[in-house]
């Protein structure tokens, strides 16, 4: 279940040129529940840290994907880390824009670090 | 002890390795300081006043020989500061006045965690490697994240307990550990646990408190109660539940730390607790939290749910070790002709759920040492005595210090002459001497004032065994600021570090209490008056103890006494202990 990425790691000029979705965006204070009557016409959500240490976003991603059902793509960005990669995607998120000049390779060594988690992933759950 | 499976070990492994690639990316400059910061604080790395600081985790308190023999290792060679670094510490510390500034030793904490306070940031991924090979870590013993758990020192050996918590506090260290969701919340988050009727673990002061119950059927659950707090604003838990079946506990803290993470204050870091969300909210953030349970147990089909077979796996690493012991209940223990035997027995040792055993506190107040600290050296004969008369096993207190839980009463006699001449035997378990203090301005870049000279200087002036014997049992507490990791708010006697125009000043409260039966319902103490000069604080400890003795009714105690008259008294001999004509707001 682990060690390999099922991530989409984008750049910012990726995500720019990437304007074919249907895209929902939720500030990180917005309620999830405020997209439930439209997710059928959404392809992707794009969720926010303005910070990475401001963990709202993940929240949002449990409740977009577990409780609302959410099956599209649900993208990070803002202040998008490598470190904190592996636990946007064991939330649900399926995307994310990385911060320029970080490097591609360290970010993928961080998905097989841990052969498994305590929890479960949002996938498994 | 919890014995850690494969899977627990290789994940403590795979942590390790995880930090020296963030360490080494970081050294070279790859991964920023700003990002550094939060992924070294998860791992328990401070960097403070002169030196880096690590804290270890210690589930539930719980450690084992083997353990303590690596935090002895760690502490003997790697609690070493640069020479340099060293220099220029002792030179600052020593301009306030510091005679004393300890390398080569672990500090025990309130939280029942360890921490070092000299070992270099270069060395930190070797440490972690080798704290892995006895399964420790310093995960998420900082950081806005769910913290270690910590539990009673008795737990699964006292007397008077409904349930053994340490199975449970164990499945939430493992639903804690990295939990994706909850690692950057807008502000820490501990959680303490009880399942004694004696509330040893200060459970209405943490974020969650738990506390095991039975209901009127006899079933298991647990007294939940959250948003409780130090720090600027203390405030007591609010019940959350009366009786929660045990099988949910982790859906319904999964639910109050959603609701909490969702809703928090972020702005404001000292506004950023649960506690602040919870006063600002009231009722809403508990009808919040019901509904967000209800939604995680109907629409996601509870997830958490502990089945009866994961308690009973967990639990049976839990029982009791093989012990040698007489079948027959000790009730009385011979004295050997020895007063100051007796006097230990009284003090320092507890009833045992086993009639058989008892449960030991090593003392870790004495003079010339601060409070909690242990060498190198004192570490390993703690590791030896656990060996020899408590299988294996030590348990560090909420008050600093290590109980031996497993020891046989036919051995006291032989574990009080060793610990003697270890000096951990000194009788004054509870007693004025057995304060609590943080390491305060001496190794804290948060402090306001230093913490140790004067829990140093009234250790030393409460030498006398009888003296202390006839004030009683007083919680003396210590911080050395507003953080409150001396806990001065639940003191009986709280002492405060503050600063005023750079000079370190000392408030005194009175009447705190941390909820333990003796002391009353968890309360902060009552400010009495202005603060007081470093110098000026053992006098005033000994005009409010001078107070207490002619002021108290026949076995009355301390706080009793505090509670009787109210604090006016006591704040007119304070103040009447004043040296200094500079009083400061």
């Amino acid at each position: 279940m682990n060690g390999t990425r099922r991530m989409r790691i984008l750049a910012l000029e990726d995500h720019d040129a990437d304007t074919r979705d249907r895209v929902a965006i939720l500030s990180n204070d917005d309620d999830p529940q405020s997209l439930k009557d439209r997710l059928k016409d959404i392809d992707r959500i794009d969720l926010h840290f303005p910070h990475f240490t401001d963990g709202r976003a993940y929240s949002q991603a449990y409740l977009l994907r577990k409780r609302l059902g959410f099956e599209g793509d649900l993208r990070a960005t803002g202040d998008v880390l490598i470190d904190q990669l592996v636990q946007m995607e064991r939330t649900g998120f399926s995307s994310a824009v990385l911060r320029e000049g970080v490097d591609i390779a360290d970010a993928e060594r961080q998905f097989a670090r841990f052969a498994g988690y305590y929890q479960g992933d949002l996938a498994s759950l | 002890m919890y014995q850690y499976t494969e899977f627990d070990k290789s994940f403590v492994k795979s942590r390790a390795a995880q930090f020296r690639d963030q360490l080494e990316r970081w050294q070279d400059g790859r991964l920023s300081e700003d990002a550094f910061r939060p992924l070294r604080l998860q791992n328990g790395w401070y960097v403070q006043r002169h030196a880096p600081m690590l804290r270890v985790a210690v589930p539930y308190g719980e450690l084992s020989s083997a353990q303590l023999r690596v935090l002895a290792r760690i502490a003997r060679e790697y609690d070493d500061p640069d020479p340099e670094v060293y220099r220029v510490a002792s030179e600052a510390q020593g301009k306030l006045g510091t005679e004393r500034l300890p390398t080569h030793c672990a500090h025990f904490t309130t939280r029942t965690n360890v921490q070092f306070n000299w070992i270099p940031l270069d060395k930190s991924a070797d440490v972690m490697d080798l704290l892995a090979t006895v399964n420790m870590h310093g995960i998420q013993t900082s950081g806005n994240c769910i913290r270690n758990i910590s539990c009673d020192e008795r737990a699964g050996v006292a007397p008077d307990e409904v349930a053994d918590p340490r199975p449970f506090a164990e499945i939430m260290r493992q639903w804690t550990t990295l939990h994706p969701e909850f690692a950057f919340l807008p502000r820490k988050f501990k959680i303490a646990i009880t399942g004694a009727s004696e509330d040893r673990a200060a459970t209405a002061w943490h974020d969650v408190g738990l506390q095991l119950v039975r209901n009127e059927s006899g079933e298991l659950g647990f007294r939940v109660s959250a948003g409780g707090g130090m720090g600027r604003t203390p405030v007591i838990a609010t019940p959350m539940r009366e009786f929660l079946p045990w099988r949910h506990i982790m859906n319904y803290i999964e639910a109050i730390v959603r609701v909490y993470n969702r809703y928090g204050r972020r702005d404001n870091k000292y506004k950023a607790r649960i506690k602040i969300l919870m006063k600002a909210e009231g009722q809403r953030y508990i009808d919040d939290v019901d509904e967000e349970f209800r939604q995680i147990v109907e629409h996601d089909g509870a997830p958490h749910l502990i089945s009866q077979a994961e308690l009973d796996r967990v639990s049976a690493s839990f029982v009791p070790p093989a012990l040698n012991v007489p079948p027959a209940a000790v009730d009385d223990i011979d004295p050997h002709g020895h007063p100051l035997f007796a006097r230990w027995l009284q003090r320092n040792v507890a009833r045992h759920k086993d009639p058989a055993l008892r449960i030991v506190t090593l003392s870790f107040k004495r003079l010339l040492q601060s409070p909690g600290d242990a060498s190198a050296d004192q570490l390993d004969i703690v590791a030896n005595l656990a060996d020899r008369f408590s299988a294996g096993e030590a348990r560090v207190t909420h008050t600093q210090n290590v109980v031996l839980p497993w020891v046989r009463a036919s051995e006291l006699f032989a574990l009080w002459q060793a610990a003697r001449e270890a000096g951990f035997a000194s009788a004054n378990v509870q007693l004025l001497t057995d304060m609590i203090a943080c390491p305060g301005g001496d190794f804290c870049a948060l402090a306001n004032a230093r913490s140790l000279p004067i829990a140093q200087a009234i250790t030393e002036r409460y030498q006398d065994l009888d003296e202390l014997d006839d004030i009683g049992e007083v919680d003396l507490h210590i911080s050395g600021c507003i953080n409150s990791c001396g806990h001065h708010h639940s003191g009986h006697i709280g002492v405060l570090g503050v600063d005023k125009d750079g000079r370190e000043w000392y408030q005194i409260t009175l009447g705190g209490s941390d909820g333990s039966a003796a002391s009353g319902a968890a309360q902060p103490g009552k400010v009495i008056g202005p603060s007081f000069s470093a110098a000026e604080v053992p006098d005033v400890i000994e005009a409010i103890l001078s107070t207490y003795r002619d002021t108290r009714e026949r076995n009355e105690r301390f706080i009793d006494t505090v509670r009787r008259v109210g604090s006016e008294p006591f704040k007119a001999a304070a103040h009447a202990a004043r040296t200094n004509d500079e009083v400061t707001a």
